[in-house]
């Protein structure tokens, strides 16, 4: 066949960006979200009361700021707490949970499983099992449909 | 409870006439069949509608003046009028470049709504002097395709529910046709177009929508598996509920306070909203299982289940509910949306159920219609 001699790049021109009906998320001010207190979460896996490590690691999360490395720390801070669970309390700790904390840790869970490491799987799938139990499948269509997630 | 299988394809949308004798569906292509019941739970088929290039998405029969409006996604809507004994198409020039997706005749019957993929909705009316339809647009602030409509009782409201992820309630008020309206909880000032009610809150496509019999309420489900309620007034307050289960697909009031949802979980189930409280509790399935016979497991069936699927349980393979299928499409048979006496309900399964809400009462306990 012929060969292209004139340019391509316009192969590579991200048409999208031109849509002028191209459909962008309402920005909701997320600058204030700061993530998991770190400080507060380390020091109660210490002393042991990882059902209050789990509640403390539950709260603020970062859901509207487009900071990723906020993100990247709070799912790590996330997945220190649900490692640190023996396996036979993890059911009281998630019955804890209101409708919203299922809901919350289901997209930390899932999070997780997107970047899996030595152990992680493991934990959060034994995690998993027990937040559908109490969430049901409408706290994982409630992952795969938020717009603004973890 | 009766189920009636009209065939093996999803019903793309359906409608009732006034007397609830005939039914006419759209059996997942270009054509519209009508059905007539015949004696027992016999259904035949009685007219065949076709006019349109692409799938029909949605059809609505006015009880009053016996007209059938059809649209597709042919981008064109028809009324038809039953002359003699054949329906008469005329077309309908909704001005959209996209594919219609649902329409409805308003409570008058002088106008009817279609949502389109074209990011608007149509609300279109007959001009007398030219004998002809006319349409007007209704495009602010609508950012996604609007998947579904419902009228207020005033014949001016219009709610709409949208795949960018809000439900809205528009005036559709035009002067042509109609008089002024008086104020409602939604606001007073009603030029066409203005915006009553923008929900927030929600993320997932807004599936289906349904103003309460009084229309001081609207009701909304979205794909992100919740039921919502919000109430009209000053500063209108929403209600959700995150529910457990799979998508719903269809809403609608069966009284005030009571609502009938269905979707991917193949039966219908009920919601009762508190207005005091401000929430909505799931008030149960809706759907009498047939018992099935349980046989018991072998020794070996119960190793190879545990073997292959790590489950010590017996599973079974085939769905419990009446609809073998997810349930698209709610409709009111008997009684209106301030009291329910029978509803009817079809899915992709091909099949139409047929519910009662007396009988649905008394067989299970614990299901209390408020």
């Amino acid at each position: 066949m012929s060969k292209n001699v004139s340019s391509d790049r316009f192969r590579k021109v991200d048409v999208d960006e031109y849509d002028e009906n191209k459909f962008v998320d309402e920005e909701e001010g997320g600058e204030n979200q700061q993530g998991p207190d770190e400080g507060e979460v380390d020091s109660l896996i210490r002393q042991g009361n990882v059902m209050g490590a789990l509640q403390a690691v539950l709260k603020n999360p970062p859901m509207n700021t487009k900071n990723q490395a906020l993100k990247d720390r709070a799912e790590g801070l996330v997945l220190k707490v649900l490692s640190s669970f023996k396996s036979g309390d993890i059911e009281k700790a998630v019955q804890s949970l209101d409708k919203n904390g299922v809901d919350l840790l289901m997209k930390y869970i899932y999070k997780g499983f997107e970047q899996p490491t030595e152990n992680s799987s493991t934990v959060l799938l034994q995690w998993h099992e027990k937040a559908l139990s109490a969430g049901g499948v409408g706290s994982i269509v409630r992952v795969l449909t938020a717009r603004r997630t973890v | 409870m009766s189920y009636y299988n009209f065939l093996l394809e999803p019903i793309s949308c359906h409608a009732w006439n006034k007397e609830r004798t005939q039914i006419a569906i759209c059996p997942n292509n270009h054509e519209v069949h009508i059905y007539k019941k015949e004696g027992g739970d016999k259904w035949s088929k009685i007219h065949e509608l076709k006019e349109h290039n692409g799938q029909v998405t949605g059809i609505d029969w006015a009880p009053e003046s016996n007209r059938i409006v059809t649209c597709g996604t042919d981008r064109n809507a028809y009324v038809w009028t039953l002359k003699g004994n054949v329906w008469r198409p005329t077309l309908v020039i909704l001005r959209i470049n996209r594919a219609a997706r649902c329409v409805k005749w308003s409570p008058k019957e002088n106008k009817f709504a279609v949502g389109s993929g074209s990011r608007l909705i149509s609300i279109c009316y007959f001009e007398q002097e030219n004998d002809w339809w006319v349409c007007k647009h209704i495009k602010k602030p609508i950012r996604s395709t609007v998947l579904s409509l419902d009228w207020h009782p005033n014949n001016i409201l219009l709610a709409a529910g949208s795949c960018d992820f809000k439900c809205r309630i528009f005036s559709a008020y035009i002067k042509e046709v109609e008089e002024k309206p008086s104020p409602t909880p939604w606001g007073s000032k009603m030029p066409f177009g203005e915006l009553m009610f923008e929900s927030s809150g929600t993320d997932g496509w807004v599936h289906s929508i349904c103003f309460s019999g009084s229309g001081g309420r609207v009701a909304w489900v979205s794909h992100d598996s919740t039921v919502a309620v919000a109430t009209g007034s000053k500063n209108t307050v929403i209600s959700s509920l995150s529910s457990e289960t799979l998508p719903l697909l269809a809403v609608t009031f069966i009284t005030e306070n009571s609502l009938v949802a269905a979707g991917h979980d193949c039966y219908p189930m009920l919601y009762v909203y508190d207005e005091g409280k401000g929430t909505i509790t799931f008030g149960g399935k809706l759907d009498i299982p047939k018992q099935s016979t349980q046989r018991g497991m072998t020794a070996r069936e119960r190793f190879q289940n545990l073997d292959k699927k790590a489950s010590s349980e017996t599973e079974k393979a085939t769905l419990d509910s009446v609809h073998k299928n997810s349930i698209s499409q709610i409709s009111i048979l008997e009684g209106d949306k301030s009291k329910c006496n029978k509803f009817c309900t079809t899915g992709m399964d091909g099949g139409m159920t047929i519910w009662d809400v007396k009988t649905l009462e008394s067989s299970m306990k614990d299901l209390k219609i408020v």
